[in-house]
């Protein structure tokens, strides 16, 4: 288990040093969140609070989607068989997952700041609002990392799978996501909004575990 | 012919009770309530469904972890088998629903959580069958799908639990309104949903089971070439 932690920061250094050194993912998933939102304003100007609320997880389920996606097809298959002999496969989903909710939490803060700077910030109970922005990205990193690493094994058509495979699989979630941030921006709190959250928190612990459980058959092949 | 009846009982059972079903769905007397009328005969052939896809499903997923644990690619087949027919049971089951709902709720399609549910449903498990479609060699797929299947059963689960929860629907059932199984089945219409329930899902089960059998044929072709 020791041996695990120790791989998975290792893991997670080297992505962190790799995307740093490259600049290229990260600048350009920043730079698509960014016009996102200039198409956003340019489409609105004025924009009441559900359309507000639906278009920034749009806007989130995009990029979160563009983001996730290069997560094992960047490593070329000479690299990956290395990996196979030196690390656990447990380490490699860890770090990734880790990494990709590191990200998506970096993207969301940044859309949000955006997002408000230009279309005008409707939502009255914001801490609600960040519980259901934290929530789903923990969601969208476990569940879009191991959609990658299922589109990954489809060599290069797996652009194309990511979105189809990803999108009916985070509905559910994505339905919780915009009922409690509906909720946040109209600052109404229901006697769900407790068991709507519980159940968010669920829905994170299983897909995460789900990931955890699932990679190291699809990495063995 | 004496072995055919020992060994295939069953699916002259099917036939039997899809018959009664049918015959008996239709000409046997069923309670009048306002709306819903005589399209409350539906139930004879909506909800069995539901049935048969849910069941067809969780075999699938069985095969699917079997797969996983011992990468035979016979069970591989099965499980794609599964998924298939219950997606046919799926599409079928959203048909009737939509319309049934045109004549009592006035739409084939009013934004009803329960069928954006069923409808998201059949988008994930038709991603499975693009997934599959998508890998040539067929160790790889039988693992890839193998893995995406657990996860769809998961979210078909949080599906079907938790989104038609999330607003209000006129589904029968669903925020006391009236459904089966509480007080307005009555005598007649449960002599005839409990055989229909068995004879549909034996059907579903008869389906994949041919369709097993011809992925197999297949199968043992394409490993002695």
């Amino acid at each position: 288990m020791n041996g695990i932690i120790a791989q998975t920061l290792y893991l997670l250094q080297k992505d962190l040093l790799l995307d740093w050194r490259q600049g290229y993912a990260i600048s350009s998933i920043l730079l698509y969140v960014c016009s996102s939102v200039m198409v956003a304003y340019m489409a609105f100007i004025e924009i009441d609070a559900i359309a507000w609320v639906a278009v920034f997880w749009l806007i989130m389920l995009f990029a979160s989607v563009n983001a996730t996606t290069k997560s094992f097809v960047q490593e070329g298959s000479g690299r990956l068989l290395y990996y196979y002999t030196v690390v656990s496969p447990q380490a490699v989903i860890l770090s990734k997952m880790i990494y990709n909710v590191g990200l998506l939490l970096v993207l969301a803060i940044l859309t949000l700041g955006i997002y408000s700077l230009l279309l005008g910030n409707p939502v009255q109970n914001i801490g609600l609002f960040l519980t259901a922005v934290v929530l789903g990205v923990v969601g969208f990193g476990c569940c879009f990392t191991l959609i990658a690493a299922i589109a990954a094994k489809t060599g290069n058509r797996n652009a194309t799978l990511m979105p189809i495979l990803s999108f009916p699989v985070i509905i559910p979630m994505l339905g919780l996501l915009i009922v409690l941030s509906k909720n946040a921006a109209a600052g109404i709190q229901t006697p769900n909004t407790f068991r709507d959250i519980q159940n968010l928190v669920a829905i994170d612990a299983v897909l995460a575990a789900l990931a955890f459980l699932l990679f190291p058959y699809l990495w063995k092949e | 012919m004496n072995t055919l009846l020992h060994k295939n009982w069953w699916k002259y059972l099917s036939v039997a009770l899809l018959l009664f079903t049918i015959i008996g769905g239709m000409l046997l007397p069923a309670p009048r309530l306002p709306i819903l009328n005589e399209t409350i005969r539906n139930l004879y052939f909506h909800v069995p469904m539901w049935f048969g896809m849910i069941l067809l499903l969780l075999m699938s997923l069985v095969y699917s972890i079997k797969y996983l644990r011992g990468y035979n690619l016979q069970h591989d087949v099965v499980a794609s088998a599964g998924v298939e027919v219950a997606l046919w049971f799926g599409v079928l089951g959203l048909v009737t629903g939509m319309v049934w709902a045109k004549f009592t709720w006035g739409e084939y399609w009013s934004n009803d959580p329960k069928q954006l549910a069923s409808a998201v449903g059949l988008l994930m498990y038709l991603a499975y069958f693009i997934l599959r479609s998508a890998i040539d060699d067929d160790d790889k797929r039988a693992l890839v799908s193998a893995v995406y299947n657990v996860v769809a059963f998961f979210v078909f689960i949080v599906l079907i639990g938790i989104l038609p929860r999330l607003a209000n629907s006129l589904h029968p059932g669903a925020d006391g309104n009236p459904a089966f199984g509480q007080y307005d089945l009555d005598h007649w219409m449960r002599l005839v949903f409990y055989p229909a329930i068995l004879g549909w899902t034996l059907l579903g089960v008869w389906l994949a089971s041919l369709l097993v059998r011809l992925r197999l044929l297949a199968l043992s072709g394409r490993q002695d070439d």
